[in-house]
């Protein structure tokens, strides 16, 4: 079922570009809720240590998880460009990403997708499905179920 | 005809029948002779048969008319009441309930014709006429089946009225008011005749005030009548018009009224309370009891009127008034924020707001609130399942059915609380041999009592049965490996007791069909923290064991104290809050190297919230501590905060699906300036 989320995250058309680390990574943007700025965030006791913590948006409450400990990377330093991305990969299920800058939204054919099969993890599961390529850039399009699952990359 | 749009109703009146003679089988298996009961179970057999009749459903249409012929014969005094007839009373019960079932999922009673039960119950049909031939058929007149009937117009002079009504009578009389008595029926055709009973109701109030009916209110609105009632009501119009205006409500067939004075000399003397009526002095012999609920009702005997709502428009409703909970969180912050001269007005309006909402979060809740007898009515039943198939006696006694909870409460506690009662039944209750040579009584006693404490409702699943055998689950648990030998050493009876919760432990020796798979306890634990709750054993071996289940009254919206610990909030609810103390640092005692004080006698563990909630920054200790006591049944402990904020009532929402939370947070809440707080959960820490 992974992988099929995964081919169809592929064969999609638009992806939000964002930039966390030294990277570009796509967010398919039919998973996206809205994006929002950092705002004060309330730490969870106990909670997975990539979750920060919970927001309020509009009354709801939104864990927040930061994709660069998520991805072994040094801690966020927030600027005035860091963003929450609000994703809702499925039905009354909301989460957010904290991402260093949003930079663009991009439409890419899929021919510019090439399916990924460099840091595939040993259940053949990997937090990137694909790398797009635009303009002479890669991105790395997230697998959104892979990121939220528990598993930590090592 | 299209029915379609009474299938709703149907399937309602359906299932309250079809409860309603669960209920009464099971009083008619243990007095056999109660004409009432067996009128009852008549009509609720008629009544099914004619509504499933009307919706088109004719298998089981055909089936409850074979239960009624086999009632009519009861009724008739032609056929002993028997056990092994019940039995087959209650298949047909299970047949009906499937059919319904069948309804529900697919509008489409399904094609079982449930012959062998058709046939079982002819048998019984066919045996009787062989046997009553033989013994001399004393059919005898059915007199009693009017007993429960509304009065005729002539008994009016035998109705007994309760003191307050019999009071409003004579004050009326003093106003120049009339009393009147109406008996109103109904035409047999009728298929609403409770929505009928209603515009007759409706039609009555707008002449004057009715003050008593028969049967009682509740019962018009269950249907539970046959085609004719009776209602008081005192007017100022004349009797022709107020008969007029019933007879105007359609399928009514016929309306008899007269009036009726209490004399006041009577009234004061009199404690019969008799309506002495003016000259219509028939012979009847009708007795005509005053319904239990009358008696309860106090002294405001106004119509019951109810609508049945849909729980998601519920749902929406609560949500908004969660909204607006914040909205008003968030100006009493502003308010307290901007500690400039507002003017007076402006404080005003706010508290006048804070009283609206939570007096419409009361109703609200109110209106969510149902009793817990919709879950527990049909437990009689499964015991009485249960005590066949286990070859025990045993005898449920309930008590507080009419203790109320949230709605999603009472959908999910049935089960929960139907595995205790099975396994009391299974594994407490002895054998009657066994029981017999203890010197207990040869039929085992289940008993199911809900109560209300503070903010919470309790419900407490007790039996005398042989109580849980501690050693037995200490070596249970040594040889599964759930805890080592030593830890066995040093715990409690009552830590012992716990293990009992943990998932698959059973130490039932053989598997039965009825309990003992292993998943018990630790489902029956899960359910009830998902609501909030938390379940407690105590047992004494050879005495018998007590399941407590501890339920929140609300879940949605509480009372909360709001402390902070370092920088950040977190709110604790009321309900688990026993005090708040102010500890000097010195007064602090180790136990076994944990802290704890000495409260008014008692050894109360500390706990540091900061040091388990990992809060950086939290303020070193000041002289003296606060400590928040709190309490989960009979254990307490203390938690260390660094002050207190105060107490608001808070809308609790969840932290969403991804997010690992530990058991101590409950939830979130959102605080007037936007902000979130989480709460905590007692139960989980103590």
């Amino acid at each position: 079922m992974e992988n099929k989320a995964a081919q169809n995250d592929a064969a999609a058309k638009q992806y939000i570009v964002v930039r966390f680390g030294s990277e570009q990574y796509g967010i398919n943007i039919k998973y996206v809720d809205n994006i929002v700025r950092m705002q004060p965030i309330t730490r969870v006791p106990k909670a997975q240590p990539y979750f920060v913590g919970v927001i309020n948006l509009r009354g709801e409450i939104i864990p927040v998880m930061s994709l660069r400990k998520k991805f072994g990377i040094e801690d966020d330093i927030f600027t005035n460009a860091t963003r929450i991305i609000i994703v809702k990969p499925e039905q009354q299920a909301t989460v957010g990403f904290i991402v260093d800058s949003v930079k663009e939204v991009v439409t890419l054919e899929e021919a510019q997708i090439e399916k990924n099969n460099i840091s595939v993890d040993s259940d053949g599961q990997s937090h990137i499905s694909a790398v797009g390529k635009n303009n002479g850039e890669l991105i790395s399009i997230l697998n959104i179920h892979s990121v939220l699952s528990d598993k930590e990359l090592v | 005809m299209d029915v379609s749009q009474y299938l709703e109703i149907f399937v309602e009146e359906t299932r309250e029948h079809l409860q309603s003679l669960n209920e009464h089988l099971l009083i008619l298996e243990k007095e056999p002779e109660n004409k009432d009961t067996i009128n009852e179970i008549f009509r609720a057999a008629h009544s099914l048969k004619g509504m499933a009749g009307t919706m088109g459903y004719k298998r089981m249409q055909n089936l409850t008319h074979n239960m009624e012929s086999v009632f009519s014969e009861i009724r008739n005094d032609k056929m002993k009441v028997t056990s092994e007839l019940v039995d087959t009373l209650f298949q047909c019960l299970d047949a009906l309930e499937a059919y319904l079932d069948n309804i529900v999922n697919t509008q489409d009673e399904g094609d079982d014709d449930n012959q062998p039960i058709i046939k079982l119950l002819n048998d019984f049909l066919n045996g009787n006429t062989d046997k009553a031939s033989d013994t001399v058929p004393e059919a005898k007149t059915d007199t009693s089946v009017s007993s429960k009937e509304a009065p005729g117009a002539a008994g009016f002079s035998e109705v007994k009225f309760a003191d307050f009504e019999r009071h409003a009578i004579i004050e009326a009389g003093k106003k120049n008011l009339k009393v009147y008595g109406i008996n109103v029926h109904i035409d047999p055709n009728c298929i609403l005749k409770a929505a009928r009973a209603f515009l007759v109701f409706k039609s009555l109030e707008e002449m004057g005030e009715i003050i008593k009916s028969i049967p009682s209110t509740q019962d018009i609105e269950d249907e539970k009548f046959d085609f004719d009632f009776s209602m008081f009501i005192i007017s100022s119009e004349p009797l022709d018009k107020i008969i007029s205006a019933v007879g105007n409500v359609s399928e009514i067939r016929g309306v008899t009224g007269e009036e009726i004075v209490i004399k006041d000399d009577e009234a004061e003397g009199g404690e019969t309370g008799r309506a002495a009526s003016s000259d219509n002095e028939s012979a009847s012999k009708e007795n005509v009891k005053a319904p239990a609920a009358q008696s309860k009702s106090s002294g405001k005997p106004v119509v019951n009127r109810s609508v049945r709502v849909d729980i998601e428009k519920l749902d929406v409703l609560m949500n908004l008034v969660s909204e607006l909970i914040i909205a008003k969180n968030g100006l009493v912050a502003f308010n307290a924020a901007e500690q400039v001269q507002h003017s007076q007005g402006f404080n005003e309006q706010i508290e006048y707001l804070e009283r609206v909402t939570t007096n419409l979060h009361e109703s609200v809740m109110n209106v969510r609130m149902v009793p817990i007898e919709n879950v527990v009515s049909r437990f009689p039943r499964m015991i009485r399942d249960l005590s066949k198939k286990l070859n025990k006696k045993m005898e449920l006694y309930m008590s507080g059915e009419d203790t109320e909870l949230d709605r999603t409460v009472i959908d999910e506690i049935g089960d929960p609380l139907m595995h205790l009662l099975r396994n009391s039944a299974d594994h407490g209750l002895e054998s009657p041999e066994v029981r017999k040579s203890l010197g207990k009584p040869e039929t085992g006693s289940i008993f199911l009592d809900a109560y209300q404490d503070g903010n919470n409702v309790v419900i407490e699943v007790r039996d005398d049965g042989a109580g849980i055998d501690v050693d037995k689950v200490r070596n249970k648990a040594i040889e599964k490996g759930t805890i080592t030998p030593e830890q066995a050493e040093v715990m409690t009876d009552k830590e012992i007791i716990e293990l009992l919760f943990r998932p698959s432990f059973s130490t039932a020796e053989k598997i039965t069909d009825v309990s003992g798979r292993g998943v018990g306890l630790d489902v029956v634990k899960s359910k009830i923290e998902a609501l909030g709750g938390d379940v407690e054993c105590h047992s004494i071996k050879g005495e018998g064991s007590t399941f407590t289940i501890r339920l929140p009254l609300t879940l949605a919206i509480i009372q909360a104290l709001m402390v902070r610990i370092g920088k950040e909030q977190y709110a604790i609810s009321l309900g688990s809050i026993q005090t708040v103390e102010d500890i000097p640092v010195g007064d602090i005692k180790y136990v076994q190297g944990r802290e704890v004080i000495t409260l008014r006698g008692t050894v109360i563990p500390l706990i540091r919230l900061g040091e388990l909630l990992e809060v950086p920054d939290v303020e070193p200790d000041a002289e003296n501590l606060t400590v928040v006591i709190i309490k989960k049944g009979d254990k307490q402990a203390g938690l260390v905060v660094d002050s207190l904020i105060g107490q608001m009532e808070i809308v609790i929402k969840s932290l969403g699906k991804y997010i690992n939370i530990n058991k101590m947070i409950s939830g979130a809440t959102i605080l007037g300036d936007g902000d979130v707080a989480l709460i905590i959960d007692a139960n989980a820490i103590v």
